[in-house]
């Protein structure tokens, strides 16, 4: 366990620049995740979660503000900063094990002494036996598995994770919720994690953002005093249960403000309904 | 509705099925008796497919030289199958064919390799660096559309030798399909692998030899296939127009001599030639790249 990665996100503002229109993406957000903390970001698609999950990853630039690691500003992609991506990301051309064993082999790690990490890590997650084989060989869940795993290889101090479980189905999902806390237990690194699933965030998380609809701002921050370590059965318990049903509040007038945008722009004038975005709530 | 046809009110809720072993589902399929390949029904289709496809070539050949068809097209000077074979009987042991032969192949290789040694790198640059792009392809269009066989008489005029002038003229054939297939594998990499890469690590450097090389290695492979295919065509027309030795200049001597079986035991070689060519970069292409025997894909 170590006191390092320590996220430190400051007044950092994202525009894009869009065929002479300028989209302001992310306005003024501040957030931290503590060394070994598990953070979920999540709000209404659209909000620019990704968007600042790349500014920590070091893939994007700030417009204004900037982000921290251990105090020094994040200026590009490192390997003390592992990602996992919504999209499969494995290179399809190396087996398993080459996989995992990538970052290793960047930083000049012996043939030998990556090939016996790689192996350990594959053990721990229950993934050995599939070594050899080639990614497209396997199914979604296992390739998302094997992406934590390539990506903890490196020994990052923290775990930036951009929707790593929204392309699998409802069972798979679960099952990796809880492979993922008990892999962060056992590894216990800072993570940063983006999600639009209200449950998988106060499931995994120790602390909840919660963010507006475009342009994204935060607009709550949300502890979850649920105890370690985190089990299934957890997830009917009342505790558990009140904190989505606040969470849901939340998002929910976040997702309307985002249609609502959406149907200035005449979203809904194909329906024949004559809606503006303050008639939606009242409409839903 | 009628009672039999209600659903069952009384019992339990669920009903639970013996489950299957777990250890039974994970184990690996049981290996099935194989049977020698000519025996399966699989491989005795492929192989009368391709008998029937070659044999219909040879049924057209042998039925138009045996009447002498004169319909429009004039089979009349056309040589029969039994003279060509004849020929090749002749002509197969001699040193002189297995020069033509062993010239060619070297012209090939040579122009062929030239290509690929500036064609890959080049294409890998053009297809990340939107400066190099800017840079090379307006040269690359102007000068693309311009067939080999056209560059015979600068080549010529351009390089001191005879034969290194045909060899530049097959690596123009085969550098153009190789340089563009490189660009568009490159291009059309999917962006989420180089930013793994590089959140594991990975400097610029190694970021072309480990991801962007193997990434775009399926379409270069393209790029080499086709490419062998138009480096055959310019070959064969520079051996016509300006060669001594090779398969090309044979078969323009045989035409010369009015040797007719000649011709077209000239055309057969270079078809064979060309087929044992491309043959070779599908086998290096699949022992290269075992990982696309899993790709998803359409083919049936
Ligand atoms: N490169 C870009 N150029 C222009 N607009 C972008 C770009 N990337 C994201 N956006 C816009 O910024 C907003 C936030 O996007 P994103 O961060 O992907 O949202 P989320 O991940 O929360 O669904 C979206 O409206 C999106 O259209
Ligand atoms: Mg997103």
């Amino acid at each position: 366990m170590s006191d390092k990665g320590f996220i430190d996100v400051q007044g950092v503002s994202i525009q894009f620049a869009t065929r002479g229109s300028i989209v302001q993406a992310v306005k003024s957000v501040s957030l931290t995740v503590q060394p070994n903390e598990f953070v979920s970001l999540i709000g209404p698609s659209g909000c620019g979660k990704s968007t600042l999950l790349n500014i920590v990853a070091g893939f994007a630039k700030a417009s204004s503000g900037q982000a921290l690691l251990d105090g020094v500003p994040i200026t590009g992609p490192g390997s003390e900063r592992g990602v996992v991506f919504q999209q499969y990301s494995l290179f399809p051309w190396l087996t398993v094990r080459k996989n995992v064993e990538f970052g290793l082999r960047m930083s000049g790690v012996a043939r030998g002494k990556r090939e016996s990490s790689a192996r350990t890590l594959l053990g721990l997650a229950g993934l050995l036996a599939f070594e050899n084989h080639y990614p497209d060989q396997l199914s979604g869940g296992m390739k998302q598995r094997i992406g934590i795993v390539r990506a903890l290889a490196t020994s990052p101090q923290v775990l930036l994770m951009d929707e790593p479980f929204g392309a699998l189905d409802t069972q798979t999902r679960t099952v990796m919720q809880e492979i993922l806390t008990n892999m962060w237990q056992q590894f216990r690194i800072s993570v940063l994690f983006v999600t639009h699933d209200i449950e998988e965030a106060v499931f995994l998380s120790d602390r909840i953002y919660v963010m507006t609809a475009r342009p994204g701002r935060i607009k709550a921050e949300v502890r979850v005093p649920l105890p370690r370590p985190r089990m299934a059965a957890m997830t009917e318990t009342p505790g558990f249960m009140e904190l989505v049903h606040k969470l849901k509040g939340l998002i929910r007038e976040e997702s309307i403000a985002a249609m609502g945008s959406e149907l200035k722009s005449g979203g809904l004038t194909g329906f024949g309904m004559d809606v503006g975005p303050q008639g939606v709530g009242q409409l839903l | 509705m009628s009672a039999e046809a209600m659903p069952a009110t009384d019992g339990p809720i669920i009903r639970y099925f013996e489950r299957e072993k777990l250890d039974e589902i994970a184990a690996p399929a049981q290996k099935t008796l194989r049977l020698p390949f000519w025996f399966s029904s699989d491989r005795v289709i492929t192989v009368v497919s391709a008998c029937l496809s070659i044999g219909c070539l040879f049924v057209i050949w042998y039925l138009g030289t045996r009447y002498r068809i004169n319909l429009f097209i004039r089979f009349q000077n056309i040589p029969t199958p039994h003279e060509v074979f004849v020929q090749a009987g002749e002509v197969i042991g001699s040193t002189k064919f297995l020069i033509n032969i062993g010239m060619s192949l070297e012209r090939i290789l040579l122009g062929f390799a030239i290509a690929i040694i500036l064609g890959v790198p080049l294409g890998l640059l053009t297809g990340r660096y939107r400066r190099i792009r800017e840079l090379v392809m307006p040269a690359v269009e102007v000068l693309r559309p311009i067939p080999a066989i056209a560059w015979v008489p600068m080549s010529i005029m351009l390089w001191p030798s005879n034969e290194s002038s045909i060899i530049f003229i097959t690596f123009i054939g085969a550098f153009f399909p190789i340089l563009l297939n490189t660009i568009h594998g490159v291009e059309a990499m999917d962006g989420v692998l180089l930013r793994a890469a590089q959140c594991l690590g990975a400097s610029e450097p190694r970021l072309f030899w480990h991801v962007i090389l193997p990434g775009a290695l399926s379409q270069i492979f393209t790029g080499l296939a086709i490419g062998m295919g138009v480096a055959w065509v310019s070959l064969i027309a520079a051996e016509m127009i300006s060669g001594q030795f090779g398969v090309g200049y044979y078969t323009w001597e045989a035409y010369s001599l009015v040797n007719y079986p000649a011709i077209v035991l000239g055309m057969i070689t270079i078809g064979m030639l060309g087929l044992l060519c491309s043959g070779a970069i599908r086998l290096i292409g699949r022992l290269t790249m075992p990982w696309l025997a899993f790709a998803p894909g359409s083919r049936k």
